[in-house]
C-alpha cells in the first residue's frame, strides 16, 4: 500500500511563493551553514596547534604561551573571529532547542534571554581582552611570561 | 521529482523487524544523527561558556590563567577532553553531512551511508588526536614554565 498525496502545494516548498526574500528565520539558518563551515577551520586548527603540533601539548598550555599567541595579530584575529562564530552559532543553537522543548510561555522567554545574555557579555568580555591584552604585565613574575617580555 | 507533479506518491515506510520486537522507537541513522547532533551541541555549548571564562583570566595575571590551566592538566580532566574533542569533530563532520544533504539531491538520497561515513572519519580523527593527547596527559610535567 502507498500513501498518495494529492496536489501537494510545492515542487520546492523552500522557494514557493511567501517564502522568497530573507526572515529572520532563514537568515539564522544560512548563517548557521556558513559559521559551521568556517569554525570547522577555525576550531580543527584551534585544537591541532594548542594539543598536537605544539610540544608538550596540553601541558605547555600557560601564561607564557597563550600570552606569545595573543600577541600576534594573525592569531588574535583567528581566535577573536572564533569567539564570535562560535558564541553566535552556539547560542542559535541553543535557542532552537529551547524553542522545541520549553512550551511555558515565560519560562522560554527567561530562557532566551538567558541565552542572549550570555551571549552579548561573553562576545564584549572575550573581545575586550583579546585586543587590551598585555602579554608583558609589569610587576609580573618573569619567568612566567612570553621569552620575548626580557628584550623589552 | 518532477516540477509539474500534481501529486506525490510516497511509499509505506518499512518498519525494520529486529531481534528485539518491543514498542520502543528506534529510529534509523537520520533519527541518530539529529540525536547525537543535539547532545553534542549542548555540551559544546556549556564548555564554551566556561571555556571563554577560563580564557578570561589571562587579563587578570599570569598566575591567575596558570592556576586554571593546571586543572586542565589533571588526568581525569585529561580523558574528559578526548570525549569533549569526539563531540568537536562529530558535530562538525555530522554539520558538513548535514550540508550535503541540504543541498546536493545526491546526498539527500544517500543520507544513510553518509552517516556511516561520518561515524568513520570520526573514528579515524580520534585514532590521530587520542594516542597524541594521552601521551601528553600521562607524561610527567617536565621542570616549571
Amino acid at each position: 500500500m502507498t500513501t498518495t498525496i494529492e496536489t501537494p502545494n510545492y515542487a520546492y516548498p523552500a522557494r514557493s511563493r511567501g517564502r522568497r526574500g530573507m526572515s529572520f528565520e532563514k537568515a539564522g539558518w544560512i548563517f548557521m551553514r556558513a559559521s559551521g563551515v568556517v569554525l570547522l577551520v577555525l576550531i580543527f586548527g584551534h585544537l591541532g596547534y594548542n594539543l598536537l603540533w605544539t610540544p608538550g601539548g596540553i601541558h605547555a598550555i600557560d601564561f607564557g604561551f597563550v600570552g606569545g599567541k595573543l600577541a600576534n595579530p594573525f592569531w588574535q584575529w583567528w581566535d577573536v573571529l572564533m569567539l564570535w562564530l562560535s558564541i553566535l552559532h552556539g547560542s542559535n543553537g541553543m535557542r532552537t532547542i529551547v524553542n522545541d522543548y520549553v512550551h511555558r510561555p515565560r519560562t522560554r522567554a527567561i530562557a532566551l534571554w538567558a541565552i542572549g545574555i550570555a551571549a552579548a557579555v561573553l562576545i564584549i568580555l572575550g573581545t575586550l581582552i583579546t585586543f587590551t591584552f598585555d602579554p608583558c604585565p609589569p610587576n609580573a613574575d618573569p619567568a612566567l611570561l612570553p621569552s620575548f617580555c626580557a628584550e623589552l | 521529482m518532477s516540477k509539474t507533479a500534481s501529486s506525490l506518491t510516497l511509499p509505506d515506510p518499512k518498519p525494520r523487524t529486529t531481534t528485539f520486537s518491543g514498542t520502543l522507537y528506534r529510529g534509523n541513522e537520520g533519527m541518530w544523527s539529529w540525536v547525537l547532533h543535539r547532545i553534542t551541541g549542548v555540551a559544546i555549548y556549556f564548555f564554551l561558556l566556561v571555556h571563554v571564562l577560563d580564557t578570561a583570566l589571562i587579563r587578570v595575571s599570569p598566575e591567575a590563567y596558570n592556576a586554571v590551566m593546571a586543572t586542565y592538566k589533571n588526568p581525569l580532566m585529561g580523558m574528559g577532553e578526548v570525549v569533549l574533542v569526539g563531540a568537536v569533530v562529530l558535530h562538525a563532520l555530522n554539520g558538513v553531512r548535514i550540508i550535503l544533504v541540504d543541498a546536493w539531491p545526491w546526498a539527500t538520497r544517500n543520507h544513510r551511508p553518509l552517516f556511516w561515513v561520518v561515524m568513520g572519519l570520526v573514528i579515524a580523527l580520534m585514532a590521530y588526536f587520542t594516542p597524541m593527547h594521552l601521551i601528553n596527559v600521562f607524561s610527567p610535567i617536565e621542570g616549571g614554565h
